[in-house]
């Protein structure tokens, strides 16, 4: 064990100050010590993309990332996405077409699909495959879970235009 | 799986990371995006007492192409390099090969420096740089030096690269010519089983020049000069592409692992080859 | 009272059996509210941590736990020694053998857990659990089952050499069972007079279940109250209680079991583990709640390998292709402990479903279980009790006979299926199939798929690949396949001497919503949604009115779990058939309040209504309403039911799928260009559910048949401990599956359901395998083993000669 260090993460448009070792990874930062435990731990070796959550606009796998190097950053995980009283329009497509079983993946799905819509607004299937290959499900076959993503991107662009 | 403890350090700038590593020797390690060394440090194959994040220093990451050189700070990501659009028209192969790498998480951490400084030879920069002969830039506590791509690797995670030294870039000339990083791995996030950079130029119907380098499929990377040699002055035909393969199969040396015995790697390397000249010289 | 609505919109109200209702489960999963295991945080929660071999085969001669101890923050380590007089140092397995906790006195296999620390966080036990120093003295390692049978290296050297296990005598002290079933005499004689035999051994390769949520427990001993709390990842929590209780000595009321969302568990959650047992212990020990959780690598080096089968099958015809015998031995690798999750009266689960989807008139099974040094376990993986591998050995062995006829793969299963006719069918090995319509399903594929245009296609690229043209053959895949689930018959199946029945507790509101219990646990498969759609139809109240609620033995009625597709075959039966019991007493109520004779009144969608007179009714709200709060002479207050359900027999889903595979000859990678799938799950609850869940056994079936394994090397390593190595396919590796489907009930059950989870990845394992497998079989390829990986495929072509 070191020296625990001071440290401050924003999560969800919330600061957080808090201390940890450095070692202390950012998925258990984030589920133990701020309860926020919609990011999961699947494989430890980042792979399966259960612990998928955005730090400073990028989607990364928090098992990965000691919060040492975290600190300071912005976090954004399933819980800033949207909730009862409005959901985000993924979470909404996933429901309708499907997009989850057991729903141990999804957190981390679904983050990381937020992220691969804005950077890429009308993804052809192909695209959305290879933009989450690096978030494994055990139970769909991602079948639906493409068809989601989908269905989402079309809905959001349909939004934006008629917004304009 | 959790990592043993560590010292954390972020220094601001160069020196103080020289000096940290100057002070803990073989005990400090630099850390760019992690995605090697943290799975390794949570195994506990890997000890890392002293961890020092490049995260703060100024300058070590971005893309710059100017009068022909391409240089990559250490800190730029894959991601960077695939949504570079000047990198993306002066050395296509870099986009190309990014987006084989990992799985989109890991590029937005992975960086170049981290992928070509480490060693492991599962990882595809290393042969990428050689194929482009691409010059390492280190930083140390006797100051700056370059080293050729070509002459840093040694052996798996062993480089030219001294235990105070830092990689902070890595530069290379435009390519000229068509391009191909063919990589044949078991699924996304897989390493390769065998992997092949190649670029071709091309005058008056012929190979005016090429480079050719292999991934995993040896303790290090392994740039064949034989293997371009074998297609210089050829159309790329069907006995120029045996010779460059014949000649790049004695150049490797792959052990067997899940992914497959000596036999099919060796295959398979031939294969991956051939499919790269052949996509290289319809661009070329 | 005038009707507003129509019938139809009633009907569609209930959202009961039949519409693809939304599930109510995905609001709390898709925000990030799920609760597992692992995000149980109780006050002053310790966490705990294993010691693990380094070595497949060792003596323990000493572990030293001082330094562990001495480190901050650590609370416990225990030993065997620790356990021993608790007598909990060893623990009995669900197959009649028994397992270590905590080593005592050696180590049989890799990742074996040796001492269990137990520290203030994750972090401190971790760095603990490296001080603990064990004194190893290496021993001969056997991974090789065949090797072991004649081997004089004796690696249970608790048991008695001589003694026979809990299924018969031991034919040697590496040997487990023999299990034998069918005529052997008989099947020879017809086999050795045959005009037509084909022959083939296959290794059914160990893998493993790996869903994405590792197994973990947080045990919690309320000193106060002498109340045990158990959250776990249990996919049969009654039975934990139960075991719990038989091993811990504390009374089974004074224990709770919670199985809370399970991510995911495809037989890897059915085993009791040793974390459990530690996880309880220390808790016991220290007054606090502790918790486990395993990491990946520990989950595939220890918990729940499922396969590992070494088949070998001869197959008897006419010249005509009729086949007349069927002949299969298996020697059963079941790692240092024979722990596997079957019925007690099936030491090799239901793999005497084997005939398959066949009309055989004769067959032997025979099944010799061994100890090597590998982990125990054995679990079906998204089947029942072996069926997959069942349905992979006669779905090869028709292969195989078929290219022994020269005859088309496709017809030779058409001429052989049981006749719709034949139902119920007793077939060779014993079972008696409920119900089938194996040739309109087979002919439904054929025609989707232009099956004859497929074979004209991969004629033609046959022609070209030989001309030079091409490097890539086509494999055409084919499988039928008959499952065998909803264990089970109590008669028949019993899980440590537990019947498998199931069960289910319906109460009515007074306002006419519910709550209904059960003693499954989903995790995944949606029971809240769609078991509340067979309640819906059957009670008449709004699927969106009723709660399920699974999982905690405090509140649910005893059941046997979730696994081997049982939940729709036995507790949806006991859903339906709770219902049926509150419709009685409702009919009743309705009687009497209508002020006609009870069997004046009749059942219509969500209300009874006089017969011949449909605009005098009492809806069920109406009734539950009446129920509570209105004086029915000769009848009790209030509207509840309870119904433990015994199924006669089990179901019996079948399925016919077609894969169409190009494989590239020179590095091996297969490309999966069509993937069609019939499934026959009898009556369907949710379509929207059924699709999804065929989606995902498809999906592992795919990853099962081209990649996915725990391999070895001869020192007993585990060579595929992390998901760079275990093969997990992303969606970049999987296609885009067509689904179909017919519909043949269940006679005996009551909503006529079969059960459907596991079905893809039965049929879909042969599917795929077949595919590769007949691409090369125009170049004399008869069999090879799975997983179908590049290297083995390559291996095959070059074998065949097809490198030049």
């Amino acid at each position: 064990m070191t020296d625990k260090m001071h440290v401050k993460l924003n999560v969800n448009g919330e600061d957080h100050e808090f201390l940890a070792e450095p070692r202390e990874l950012l998925i258990y930062a984030l589920r133990e010590k701020l309860n926020i435990t919609g990011p999961h731990v699947g494989c430890d070796t980042s792979h399966c993309g259960a612990c998928t959550v955005t730090m400073n606009g990028k989607s990364v796998k928090s098992c990965t990332v000691f919060v040492a190097q975290a600190n300071g950053a912005e976090v954004t995980t399933i819980e800033g996405l949207g909730g009862p009283d409005a959901l985000h329009i993924l979470q909404e497509s996933f429901k309708e077409h499907h997009g989850l079983q057991c729903g141990f993946c999804t957190p981390g799905m679904i983050t990381r699909a937020t992220k691969l819509l804005e950077e890429n607004p009308n993804p052809t299937e192909a695209e959305v495959r290879f933009g989450i290959a690096g978030n494994i499900c055990r139970c769909t076959g991602y079948q639906n879970i493409v068809k989601s993503i989908l269905s989402a991107a079309a809905e959001m662009n349909a939004a934006k235009e008629a917004a304009q | 799986m959790i990592p043993a403890a560590f010292e954390y350090y972020r220094p601001t700038d160069m020196e103080g990371v020289i000096a940290l590593l100057q002070e803990h020797g073989d005990d400090a390690r630099v850390i760019a995006g992690g995605h090697s060394l943290i799975p390794m440090m949570k195994l506990r194959m890997a000890e890392v007492p002293h961890l020092i994040d490049l995260q703060a220093i100024e300058g070590l990451s971005g893309i710059t192409v100017a009068d022909g050189t391409i240089s990559i700070g250490a800190m730029t990501t894959q991601h960077d390099i695939i949504n570079s659009a000047s990198l993306a028209a002066a050395a296509p192969i870099m986009k190309e090969a990014a987006l084989q790498i990992a799985d989109p998480q890991v590029r937005y951490m992975g960086t170049v420096g981290g992928n070509v400084a480490n060693g492991d030879p599962g990882n595809d920069m290393p042969g990428l740089m050689q194929c482009l002969n691409a010059k390492f830039h280190l930083t140390g506590p006797d100051g700056d030096r370059a080293v050729d791509a070509r002459d840093f690797y040694e052996a798996a995670y062993m480089t030219e690269r001294e235990g105070e030294e830092v990689l902070t870039a890595v530069s290379f000339a435009a390519p000229v010519g068509g391009y191909a990083y063919e990589k044949q791995k078991r699924k996304i996030g897989d390493y390769a089983t065998a992997a092949a950079a190649v670029q071709i130029s091309k005058a008056d119907g012929k190979v005016a020049a090429a480079s050719i380098a292999m991934t995993n499929l040896s303790d290090t990377p392994v740039w064949s000069q034989t293997a371009g040699a074998a297609l210089v002055g050829a159309d790329c035909g069907e006995a120029a592409v045996k010779a460059a393969v014949t000649a790049m199969l004695s150049d490797i040396d792959p052990t067997e692992d899940n992914r497959g015995p000596v036999a099919f790697k060796r295959h398979a390397a031939g294969i991956v080859l051939g499919r790269a000249i052949a996509r290289a010289w319809s661009r070329a | 009272m005038k009707d507003e609505i129509t019938r139809e919109e009633r009907v569609a109200g209930l959202k009961g059996m039949g519409c693809s209702r939304k599930r109510v489960e995905d609001a709390r999963f898709t925000q990030g509210k799920g609760n597992y295991v692992d995000d149980i945080k109780l006050p002053g929660m310790l966490h705990g941590d294993f010691v693990r071999s380094p070595y497949a085969h060792a003596r323990v001669k000493s572990i030293n736990i001082d330094a562990a101890m001495a480190l901050p923050g650590v609370v416990a380590v225990l030993t065997a020694k620790d356990l021993e007089p608790l007598n909990l140092h060893w623990m009995p397995t669900l197959a009649g053998d028994k397992q270590m906790v905590l080593a005592d006195g050696k180590v049989l296999f890799q990742g074996q857990e040796v001492a269990f620390v137990v520290a203030s966080d994750r972090y401190i036990a971790a760095d603990a659990v490296e001080l603990v120093e064990v004194d190893y003295e290496e021993l001969e390692v056997l991974v090789d089952p065949f090797k072991s049978l004649e081997s004089d290296v004796v690696l249970r050297e608790d048991l008695d050499p001589k003694a026979p296990g809990a299924h018969g005598p031991r034919k040697h002290h590496n040997h487990i069972f023999t299990w034998e079933v069918g005529e052997e005499v008989a099947t020879n004689q017809v086999i050795d007079n045959a005009e037509v035999v084909a022959e083939s051994e296959m290794y059914y390769h160990r893998t493993h279940p790996c869903p994405l949520e590792t197994c973990g427990s947080v045990a919690s001993m309320d000193k106060v109250n002498g109340k045990l709390t158990v959250y776990g990842t249990f996919q049969a929590p009654h039975v934990v209680r139960t075991v719990a209780s038989l091993l811990s000595g504390i009374e089974e009321h004074n224990i709770r079991v919670v199985s809370p969302d399970i991510g995911g568990g495809f037989g890897n959650k059915v085993g009791v583990y040793p974390g459990y047992i530690c996880s309880i212990v220390a808790s016991i020990v220290t007054g606090v709640p502790v918790k486990w959780v395993e990491d990946r690598m520990e989950n595939l080096m220890s918990t729940a390998f499922a396969r590992d089968y070494w088949m070998k099958g001869k197959i008897s015809a006419t010249k005509e292709g009729k086949i007349t015998g069927l002949h299969c031995h298996v020697t059963a690798d079941h790692g240092a402990f024979d722990a596997c999750a079957d019925p007690t009266k099936f030491p090799a689960g239901f793999m005497n479903i084997c005939t398959g989807s066949y009309d055989i008139p004769v067959a032997y099974l025979g099944v010799d279980g061994v100890y090597t040094n590998k982990a125990p376990g054995g679990v079906s993986y998204r089947c029942s009790f072996r069926v997959t591998e069942a349905v992979y050995f006669i779905e090869r062995m028709i292969e195989v006979l078929a290219i022994e006829l020269n005859m088309d793969a496709a017809e030779l299963r058409r001429i052989n299926f049981i006749r719709k006719e034949q139902f119920p069918y007793t077939a060779a090995l014993g079972w008696e199939y409920d119900s089938g319509d194996y040739h309109t399903a087979w002919d439904k594929v054929l025609k989707a798929v232009d099956y004859d245009g497929l074979r004209v296609e991969q004629a033609e690229r046959v022609q070209a690949f030989k001309r030079g043209e091409t490097r890539k053959l086509m494999g055409i895949g084919l499988s039928f396949f008959t499952e065998i689930v909803g264990a089970g018959p109590v008669k028949n199946c019993d899980i440590l001497g537990m019947g498998m029945f199931d069960s289910c507790e319906i109460r009515i509101h007074p306002t006419g919503s519910a709550v209904a219990r059960l003693g499954t646990i989903s995790q995944g498969q949606g029971h809240a949604t769609t078991f509340a759609q067979i309640l819906a139809t059957e009670i008449g109240l709004s699927a969106e009115s009723i709660t399920i609620e699974e999982g905690d033995t405090d509140t649910a009625p005893y059941g046997l779990g979730t696994y081997g597709s049982r939940s729709t075959p036995v507790a949806g039966a006991a859903a339906a058939m709770a219902g049926r019991k509150i419709r009685a007493k409702a009919q009743m109520i309705a009687a009497y309040l209508l002020e006609v004779h009870d069997n004046d009144v009749e059942f219509d969608v969500d209300r009874f209504v006089v017969k011949g007179a449909p605009e005098r009714f009492k809806t069920m709200k109406e009734i539950a309403y009446a129920a509570y709060n209105q004086a029915i002479p000769g009848l009790e207050p209030g509207l509840e039911a309870v119904s433990y359900y015994d199924p006669p027999n089990m179901t019996y889903p079948f399925g016919a799928y077609v894969c169409v595979m190009d494989i590239d000859v020179d590095t091996g990678v297969p490309e999966i260009r069509r993937f069609y799938a019939l499934d026959d799950c009898g009556t369907r609850i949710n379509p929207m559910v059924i699709e999804g869940q065929i989606h995902g056994g498809l999906t592992e079936a795919l990853a099962v048949a081209l990649g996915q394994e725990i391999a070895y090397d001869d020192m007993g390593n585990v060579k595929t401990g992390t998901l760079m190595d275990f093969f997990l396919p992303t969606a970049w590796e999987v296609p885009n599956y067509e689904t179909d489907f017919t519909v043949t009930p269940s006679p005996h059950h009551p909503i006529g359901a079969k059960g459907v989870g596991e079905s893809p990845h039965v049929g879909g394992v042969p599917c795929f395998s077949n595919a590769v497998q007949d691409a090369f079989r125009p170049f004399g390829n008869r069999h090879t083993n799975m997983p179908h990986d590049h290297w083995r495929i390559w291996q095959t072509a070059n074998d065949l000669g097809l490198h030049g």
